[in-house]
């Protein structure tokens, strides 16, 4: 919902910058100071031996984790850096309490007997609580309110998708027992807006949102090349078919970027071929922005704009990938320096 | 969904046919069909029992008691089948709600609490249901980033505190004696009677489970019991989904725990009595074995087998001995099959986990999962952020 209201502000934002992405893992320095941009509607590849980080990169940027330094901007709007003045917050979490058993003793409860002093702490403790469920569920403008006295907090998964990112996972990561539509119905969530009254009387208009995001799952199916097969369980449907689900499943919340973790792992040639050409038509049809790790070489330099190489941790090339193709370094991350 | 290409196939089996229309109308008039058909059961029960074998064990009377007691935990293994069976959290002190429940009402309905004036019964089970929802959030709040055993454990603890608090606070609860004295309900001026007729508690509790098992239907069909399966599923794809895994997790304790509390203030109200060693871990356990047994995430299935459970331990392991006692059969009529209702529980549940593991009455959801050949790989998604570092 804000991130339209962001692009506006900024219309010339690159869908998602990320600067200076630094990730430890202890003394593992996983992913170390890298940049990257997606421009609107362009391609962008992660390429790089086993181990390089890509995949670290890719969980700072969905949300999963949280970066050791470093930015992520979508549209140009700040959403992941690294916690900062967190320690701030805690000292707002006890503020309101302190302030009611303060104001409790200034008006004299101490002599207000037994029951008196009861009163006061049941506001007290409950006063506590309500910051913390509130520190908890973290709504929108508790988030804004807190980043105003600097206080900053990493974004969670939800916030990411929210924001207009989806993702797929490495090692397909689908509902197993869940319907093909219940998927991509999950995928829908954040688009749906019945809320607890509506669930708890069944209410017409929750009953006509369900019906429009089931034919929209249905819609989805198709597109992604699985048509008909709605009522089939995830676990049931065959690999190849289960990347397509779980690529229905990320595009089922309208996302403007396309996180894609190794799309065409463990493919045959046809089906990656397939594969390639349903990137190329989203990225055409739905003008996405997509963002992929991939080894598979003939689709990264078939389909991307822009290539990123990591080895290490660290960022070793980038460019089109003519440049890439030839650049040095690239050959040695991946062949070895001749002896 | 599925209801709509039954069609199609009808005329091939039409007995097949019948069934599928019959599950197709039950689908699309769901509240219609609870209604009826607990209306349908709560009707028939007391007829059975006036029956031949089951009039000779006890009167009538004894019987319907019974069957409102059965129904406590009824409520309660629907609302913990909300955590368990459709959120997969395992909640192992499902108890404490139940208690905290009980206790608000005793407090608000009794001499020794604030004994509110008038008919305190009616609100109170919306306090009730309130209350122990705060503290289900309470509870739920700590508890959101750990999962499975860790789980299970800090439930398990909350589960013993809340009984142990009560025991220990004799100030504010009366300690081991428990409160006394609790206002039993009235309609109009119609005060329940809480000995001799066991009536309008009966109906009661019916409609109170009719209500709860309508809403629950209603959850489990939204969007929120969607993220719910989903997040017992595969929690971090839920979470990379846009599911907010925190909140509705919580909502989830929320929602498990208010089920709870109805049932408490229904309990304290009927028995007119609390006391901490009603709410021990025992009760979880045997709710949390309900839940598994009848079917985990099948509302139905938990419903009846909460009720079939309840029977086998306070009627047919009674009847035991009196049968043994009557029948003078050496060695049997000296067993007190009563002290042995955890020992069957044990066996029950192993028996049930090799031959039928999805329960008796299984959600279809539960039957795909554990009765297929290849998900040695499912249920094997363990590293804790699914972020291993390449």
């Amino acid at each position: 919902m804000s991130a339209p209201a962001a692009s506006s502000s900024e219309p010339n934002a690159p869908i998602l910058r990320a600067r200076a992405i630094t990730k430890r893992f202890g003394g593992l320095v996983a992913v170390r100071d890298v940049d990257l941009e997606v421009p609107r509607g362009g391609i962008v590849s992660i390429i790089g031996p086993n181990g390089a980080g890509k995949t670290t990169f890719f969980n700072v940027v969905a949300g999963i984790i949280d970066p050791t330094a470093g930015v992520v901007e979508i549209e140009g709007r700040e959403l992941i850096a690294r916690p900062r003045r967190t320690w701030l917050e805690a000292f707002l979490w006890v503020t309101p309490a302190v302030m009611v058993a303060v104001i409790a003793l200034l008006l004299g409860v101490q002599g207000s007997g037994e029951s008196g002093i009861l009163l006061a702490g049941v506001i007290v403790v409950a006063s506590l609580v309500t910051t913390l469920l509130l520190a908890i569920v973290r709504p929108a403008w508790y988030q804004r309110g807190i980043a105003r006295l600097g206080i900053l907090r990493s974004a969670r998964p939800n916030d990411v998708v929210q924001a207009g990112i989806g993702r797929t996972f490495q090692n397909i990561r689908l509902f197993q027992n869940m319907t093909a539509s219940e998927n991509v119905l999950v995928g829908m969530h954040l688009r749906l807006k019945s809320n607890m009254g509506d669930h708890l009387v069944s209410s017409r208009r929750q009953r006509r949102e369900e019906e429009g995001a089931a034919r929209r799952a249905t819609e989805l199916l198709e597109l992604v090349g699985l048509p008909g097969r709605e009522d089939e369980l995830a676990k049931n449907l065959p690999y190849g078919d289960q990347r397509r689900l779980e690529l229905a499943r990320a595009l089922a919340n309208d996302p403007i970027l396309l996180l894609l973790d190794e799309p065409t792992a463990g493919m045959n040639p046809n089906e990656t071929a397939q594969m390639t050409a349903l990137i190329g038509r989203l990225r055409r049809d739905l003008s996405l922005s997509i963002l992929l790790i991939e080894h598979d070489m003939r689709v990264v330099m078939g389909i991307s704009d822009r290539i990123l190489v990591m080895d290490h941790g660290e960022r070793i090339s980038e460019g089109t990938p003519e440049e890439v193709r030839r650049d040095p370094r690239v050959i040695e991350a991946y062949l070895g320096t001749s002896a | 969904m599925t209801g709509a290409q039954q069609p199609s196939n009808a005329p091939a089996a039409s007995g097949r046919g019948a069934r599928a229309a019959a599950s197709d109308f039950a689908g699309r008039h769901r509240s219609m069909t609870i209604i009826v058909g607990l209306a349908v059961i709560a009707s028939i029960l007391p007829l059975i029992v006036t029956l031949p074998p089951f009039s000779s064990f006890s009167p009538q009377v004894i019987w319907i008691d019974g069957f409102t007691n059965a129904g406590v935990f009824v409520l309660l293994a629907m609302g913990l089948n909300i955590v368990v069976g459709m959120s997969g959290l395992l909640d192992l002190g499902y108890a404490a709600f139940f208690a905290i429940g009980a206790y608000t009402m005793a407090y608000a309905g009794s001499p020794f609490g604030a004994d509110f004036p008038g008919n305190v019964f009616w609100p109170m089970l919306l306090i009730g249901a309130a209350v122990a929802m705060v503290f289900g959030i309470l509870l739920g709040a700590p508890t959101l980033r750990l999962r499975g055993d860790y789980l299970a454990i800090v439930t398990l603890g909350f589960g013993e505190i809340v009984p142990l608090v009560i025991l220990n606070s004799s100030k504010f609860t009366d300690g081991p004696n428990g409160i006394g004295g609790i206002a039993a309900p009235e309609i109009l001026d119609f005060v329940f009677p809480t000995v001799g007729n066991p009536w309008p508690f009966y109906v009661t509790m019916v409609a109170l489970i009719a209500i709860a098992m309508i809403l629950i239907y209603r959850l489990q069909d939204s969007r929120l019991g969607r993220a719910w399966s989903s997040i017992r599923e595969d929690e971090l794809a839920a979470a990379a989904n846009g599911v907010n895994t925190v909140t509705t997790k919580l909502l989830a304790f929320a929602l498990g725990a208010s089920v709870a509390g109805v049932a408490g203030v229904f309990q304290s109200a009927k028995l007119t009595l609390v006391s901490p060693n009603l709410f021990r871990f025992d009760v979880s356990f045997t709710v949390l074995a309900m839940v598994v047994l009848g079917g985990m995430g099948n509302i139905w299935g938990v419903a009846v087998g909460a009720f079939v459970i309840f029977l086998i331990q306070n009627v047919f392991l009674k009847q035991l001995n009196i049968f043994f006692d009557a029948v003078q059969m050496p060695f049997f009529k000296d067993v007190d099959f009563l002290q042995y209702q955890f020992l069957l529980y044990g066996i029950a549940l192993v028996a049930m986990m090799l031959l039928r593991p999805e329960g008796l009455f299984p959600s279809r959801r539960r039957r795909r999962e554990l009765h297929t050949s290849e998900d040695a790989e499912f249920g094997e998604h363990g590293d804790p952020l699914g972020a291993s570092p390449e």
